[in-house]
């Protein structure tokens, strides 16, 4: 797994987008391999392309092009192997996205440390965190708008909502997304690494208000979360969120 | 062998509408001829791609300059971006890849290549562009009614689209899916024609193995758009339902589902890239076969390929919604269909590029875009792998990866594949020959800003840019330093291929003017629409010159013939 790990991180290295959480790495050995595998056929193929186009090319030394149609065995070759490696190679791109697909939207990790619950509307994440019995619907739930405030290495469940249009529930450091549909609660899970201050992102159109559906997160130490949640914990406890159906529109 | 009959009354004789016909600008305005009725459909196409441009321009300028006072626009509002990314996308895949590459060369090419004197109903060839005219002028109005244009993406998600509520654009949103239900009506009358033109239509002697592959192409996509717009029909009307009387086929709270749309959207909007994508590729195959002397390498193979291909088209149209949820489990289907599409459209590269092995390579400018869409249009193809794979997909959807990686297929096919076919056939539809060398300026001014605006762009993808966005200084991973300039640089080589643009119709004034006049057969190209005088006369070919056919189209090069081509309609020497 070391191996894998290690480029796992290279758009990490390299310093275009940070590995935040624990499957992070996971999608992007995916893109790296992807990355390696189509890049040697793209630049294989492009350089027979330009060498043809420069050797083949008409030098006004009267000689003319050869007659091939392509139907001889010994020239169909030429064709008939590469294509049967391009599907050698989509055997191997597509074993690999099965693994981070099943890791990261099919096999839900059990007994997380915590539930959430966000809900887009038009133009604002609405998140419920779960407070400090990790449960989710209980009165010391704490209320937030473009805040999602999470401890470090946790284990955390989110139940995704909408009220009105289509969001998408994007978190780039952690290489999360998720559309949210009015109408249905879908549940998904992360688990971050790395502290700091993230962007939280809308990546479906949602009308007028799409630019300035911006969100945080917060991942926080043990501590800090802890200091964080005593803080905002209701004094009185408030009327557990229970309708949750969308408004019609 | 069988020697086919000669036929000399094959297509009637023209002289009757030809002189008892509307004269003056009726002429154009009624025409049914198919080169009249291909013109219309391209100006209109070029017209929208202007249109579609300067749309560009105006959100680009803001994304580089957030903020700026845009000239010849002025400041651009969020609702107003959301209104141009929207028809920016509808106008350049619904009025201008459709109509130039389908319909335009569609019309213009098939009765030319097949040997016949026009479409097989003319009059239904007509009212399609007659139909499609109305819904050019609905989309343009949808664009300055009351509340502005649809804001909603091309994709038109409901609840978003279906809600006035939602959209705040309750004329637009709605002008949009009925301009867009009006476009779907008029290909499907010009595929009508397409596809029982290649059926009845042939010069006496061609079998279906002599057909040029364009015209395969430009057929088979007709094929694959009168199948796949049925349900999007049926999902536009249902959507104008939600949209103006209120019912909820898309609304959970009365038992609708919006996710219904996204499939009934992607079932055709996926066959709808082959749809667009085969009659590039037969554009650019007939341009490569002329310019490099050389027989296509496996002529069954490319029909064959094409056809598995636009099979295989409408099984992968969940790879748009892997993460849009939909069953988890679906994604691993998809993903198989999707990744399998790239080894016929691998095996079609292959082809094309066996079909320079060993030829007389001539770099005119038609062949210069021809080999240009291969060479940026396996961009196109790769980068479709990594959003093909679920897991990959999880991190790329819907930024602008997505983007780039979806404009390195559009743009080869409707910008590159265009100008191919245009420099190509230009002496055949206007009689004239092009300036060369304005032709590579254009040509070079267009492919290196091309690459310089979108390269830059899958960089911002990888960085996590999300689509859709006026403004990003809010989004601190996005509004780095470094990320910003990459945006004023894709902003301004944007500005510098608009600005190329100019070369070319001042290439084409140039030409109408004062251009020297093109001979029946300036390329010494094969198909039977080289046969005829540029341009052709009313019914193709004068009554007693029909064409016949006695071989394929790719006879380049044969030995022991002195030309190194060998027209279609040349009757075999009886006595060598």
């Amino acid at each position: 797994m070391g191996f894998f790990e290690s480029w796992g991180h290279f758009f990490d290295r390299i310093g275009l987008i940070r590995i935040g959480s624990t499957y992070a790495a996971d999608i992007d050995f995916l893109i790296f391999l992807v990355l390696v595998v189509v890049g040697v056929w793209f630049l294989a193929a492009e350089l027979i392309f330009v060498y043809f186009i420069m050797k083949f090319r008409e030098k006004g030394d009267g000689r003319r092009a050869d007659y091939i149609d392509g139907k001889n065995k010994r020239h169909k070759r030429w064709i008939t192997y590469p294509h049967l490696a391009v599907l050698v190679f989509d055997v191997l791109i597509i074993v690999v996205s099965f693994n981070v697909w099943h890791r990261v939207k099919m096999d839900l990790p059990e007994n997380p440390d915590c539930v959430i619950r966000v809900t887009g509307q038009q133009w604002a994440w609405i998140i419920q965190h779960c407070g400090a019995d990790g449960e989710l619907d209980t009165a010391d739930d704490i209320y937030t708008v473009d805040e999602l405030h999470v401890e470090n290495e946790k284990l955390y469940h989110f139940r995704l909502e909408a009220t009105d249009v289509l969001h998408s529930f994007s978190v780039p450091v952690w290489r999360i997304k998720q559309d949210a549909i009015p109408g249905r609660s879908i549940t998904g899970w992360f688990q971050p690494t790395v502290t700091g201050q993230f962007d939280l992102q809308c990546a479906e159109i949602c009308g007028f208000g799409h630019t300035v559906m911006q969100g945080q997160v917060f991942v926080e130490s043990a501590e800090e979360h802890a200091a964080w949640v005593e803080a905002n914990t209701p004094v009185e406890a408030p009327a557990p969120a229970t309708d949750n159906t969308p408004s019609s529109g | 062998m069988v020697e086919p009959a000669v036929d000399l009354t094959h297509g009637h004789p023209h002289d009757d509408h030809a002189h008892h016909g509307p004269e003056g600008w009726k002429k154009y305005l009624w025409s049914t001829d198919h080169k009249v009725i291909a013109m219309q459909y391209m100006f209109t196409g070029m017209f929208m791609a202007l249109v579609g441009g300067f749309m560009a321009y105006v959100f680009r300028m803001q994304l580089a300059f957030p903020g700026i006072n845009v000239p010849g626009f002025g400041m651009v509002s969020m609702g107003e971006y959301n209104a141009l990314v929207t028809n920016h996308g509808t106008i350049m895949i619904f009025w201008v890849a459709m109509p130039v590459l389908l319909a335009a060369f569609g019309n213009f090419l098939i009765p030319l290549m097949v040997g016949a004197d026009d479409m097989v109903f003319p009059k239904i060839n007509r009212l399609s562009f007659q139909v499609f005219f109305v819904s050019t002028i609905v989309i343009l109005a949808s664009l300055v009614v009351e509340g502005g244009g649809f804001a909603g993406a091309w994709t038109a998600y409901p609840p978003l689209s279906a809600n006035e509520t939602y959209n705040l654009t309750p004329l637009g949103s709605t002008l949009w899916v009925i301009g867009v239900g009006l476009e779907f009506v008029a290909f499907l009358l010009g595929g009508i024609n397409f596809i029982t033109t290649l059926m009845n239509s042939r010069a006496p002697g061609m079998r279906a193995f002599d057909v040029p592959l364009v015209v395969w192409m430009i057929v088979v996509a007709s094929i694959l758009f009168m199948l796949s717009v049925g349900p999007l029909l049926a999902g536009a009307i249902m959507l104008i339902f939600d949209q103006t009387l209120g019912t909820g086929f898309f609304n959970p709270a009365t038992g609708g589902d919006p996710i219904l749309w996204q499939h009934l959207f992607w079932f055709f909007g996926h066959p709808e890239v082959y749809v667009v994508l085969l009659p590039a590729m037969g554009v650019v195959i007939e341009i490569i076969a002329t310019f490099s002397r050389k027989k296509v390498f496996g002529y069954r193979i490319v029909i064959f390929t094409v056809v598995a291909t636009g099979v295989l088209s409408f099984f992968v149209w969940a790879h748009h919604q892997f993460i849009a949820g939909i069953d988890p489990r679906m994604a691993n289907i998809f993903t198989i269909t999707t990744l399998l599409i790239s080894v016929p459209i691998a095996e079609l590269c292959f082809v094309y590029i066996a079909t320079l092995y060993g030829g007389s390579i001539r770099l005119t400018t038609p062949m210069l875009w021809a080999l240009a869409f291969v060479a940026e249009f396996l961009i196109g193809g790769v980068t479709g792998i990594f959003l093909g794979a679920a897991g990959a997909d999880i991190y790329f959807h819907d930024t602008y990866f997505v983007l780039a990686h979806f404009h390195y297929t559009f743009f080869p096919i409707a910008i590159i594949g265009t100008y191919a076919a245009f420099t190509y056939w230009f002496p055949k539809m206007f009689g004239k020959m092009m300036d060369e060398r304005l032709g590579k300026w254009h040509f070079w001014l267009t492919i290196i800003p091309f690459n310089m605006i979108f390269i830059p762009l899958f960089v911002l993808g990888m960085g996590g840019q999300h689509r859709r966005i006026s403004n990003y200084s809010g989004f601190s991973e996005l509004a780095r330093d470094g990320f910003q300039d990459i945006r004023v640089f894709a902003t301004i080589s944007l500005l510098i291929m608009l600005a190329a643009q100019f070369i070319f119709f001042y290439n084409c004034y140039k030409t109408w003017r004062s251009g020297p006049k093109a001979p029946r057969n300036p390329w010494k190209a094969n198909s039977l629409e080289w046969t005829t005088e540029s341009p052709p006369p009313h019914g193709n070919w004068h009554p007693d010159e029909m064409p016949v056919v006695y071989r394929g189209p790719y006879e380049f090069s044969v030995p022991d013939r002195i030309d190194d081509y060998w027209p279609q309609n040349e009757p075999p020497q009886r006595d060598s």
